[in-house]
């Protein structure tokens, strides 16, 4: 069955109602990792925005073939190959990334964002709506990630993309790029999403961080990290 | 020979924590740690799969891929051996050691989409071996021992931080903390204190990186 949702709100959803990682608390695991640096956070979110984009459109595409029962393996042999593809463009063509964002590259696999939309949005919609779904999630996931790092490198590094921001009598504070920085401007930039919320007369939801999952239906622990 | 793999072993635990330093796993490192039993039985079914996804991946992708030129379809053959090798284990386990399966059942679907169990795999293939400098990767010992000291690393911080979780339900904090966010800050603390780890298992061991 085919939801009835215009195109331009589907495009738009990513970016704060969804937001997958202040909202729906999707892909923390990247999102904590490589936000060290501007150029890192940028790369990451453009890769798995393509990946998102590609894989919502072969999946919605093929969403009546694929049985249900065996479709969660089907959207990962899908993400995998996207990503596969991904991979090599950039060691071939923007090497200095590859080795920046190393490991958590071929990672954007298992990025639960992209599984999560292929089994909530792209399996139940057409193909034109998927893509934007794709196209808005991923912008989202990019202004987060940008917002991010560059919080981190601001603090940390002093510099913005490399480019000195603060005078050089103002000493970085190394912690904000070091893994403990990541969860403490993670849990800070949650609480201001919160806090804005709150402030615009919304009530905050308040299963975030299960609800999307993509595995919640089988989790045990469903609402325990509320 | 031994004090390497020692070395390797336990730099995975505290100095390459996976959770608190390389941010891999984070979604059960939330969502399971709130109870000590359940952040428990959720190690052990990620150690047992991360030793016995490093067990079928190493040996597919050195005797398999790598002889027919196929090494960048690691991802993909390494995500569908994780996925099968899961099924597999909840099948076996269900049919023959029930009690287990009543532990662990539960938390093993969880574990296809662990970003923490492909990590391993992938980093197995991806880092220099100190046993064997010639090897182009970790050899099997390096890469098994590896995969348990980051199931082992993984277990330390779900306990631990299941105490510190204990403890924060207790506090009161901001309105707009409640929650994740405070549990976000507890977590950047609980990795403050893993960096202290750093450096020191290189002296212990007498190993030059």
């Amino acid at each position: 069955m085919e939801k009835k949702q215009s195109l331009g709100r589907v495009f738009t959803a990513g970016f704060l109602r969804e937001n997958p990682v202040l909202r729906l608390v999707l892909g923390t695991c990247p999102t904590l990792a490589v936000t060290t640096a501007v150029f890192n956070g940028l790369g990451m979110g453009i890769a798995a925005t393509f990946v998102l984009i590609c894989s919502n459109m072969v999946i919605s595409a093929l969403r009546k073939v694929i049985p249900s029962s065996v479709r969660l393996p089907c959207f990962i042999v899908v993400i995998a190959s996207f990503v596969t593809l991904v991979h090599m463009l950039i060691r071939a063509y923007v090497p200095a990334l590859n080795a920046a964002l190393g490991v958590y590259l071929p990672l954007i696999t298992v990025n639960c964002i992209i599984l999560g939309r292929a089994e909530m949005f792209a399996s139940k919609n057409g193909v034109l709506a998927s893509a934007l779904d794709g196209l808005g999630m991923g912008i989202g996931f990019t202004i987060v990630l940008v917002l991010f790092s560059g919080i981190r490198e601001l603090l940390g590094a002093g510099t913005l993309l490399g480019f000195a921001i603060l005078p050089a009598s103002i000493a970085p504070m190394s912690i904000m790029i070091l893994p403990p920085g990541g969860f403490f401007v993670f849990g800070v930039l949650m609480a201001l999403a919160i806090f804005i919320e709150t402030k615009m007369g919304k009530k905050p939801s308040k299963d975030a961080a299960c609800g999307a999952c993509p595995s919640a239906e089988m989790c045990p622990a469903k609402g325990v990290g509320e | 020979m031994a004090a390497k793999l020692a070395f390797i072993f336990f730099s995975m635990i505290l100095v390459n924590n996976y959770v608190l330093v390389k941010f891999l796993g984070i979604c059960p490192f939330l969502g399971v740690s709130g109870k000590l039993n359940s952040a428990i039985g959720m190690s052990v079914a990620v150690v047992f799969v991360m030793v016995l996804a490093t067990g079928v991946t190493w040996p597919v992708y050195t005797y398999l891929l790598v002889p027919n030129g196929l090494e960048y379809l690691n991802n993909i053959s390494f995500i569908l051996i994780i996925a099968v090798l899961v099924q597999l284990v909840e099948i076996v386990l269900r049919k023959f050691i029930p009690p287990l399966y009543k532990a662990l059942g539960i938390y093993l679907p969880l574990i296809t989409t662990n970003c923490a169990v492909l990590g391993v795999t992938i980093l197995n293939i991806e880092s220099q071996s100190l046993v064997d400098p010639t090897a182009p990767y970790y050899t099997f010992p390096e890469a098994l021992l590896c995969a348990a000291g980051a199931g082992v690393g993984f277990g330390l911080a779900m306990v631990l931080f299941s105490g510190v979780r204990r403890t924060l339900d207790r506090a009161k904090p901001p309105k707009s903390f409640e929650g994740l966010p405070i549990t976000l800050v507890a977590a950047s603390i609980t990795s403050l204190s893993f960096m202290g780890f750093g450096g020191m298992l290189e002296t212990l061991f007498g190993i030059t990186t």
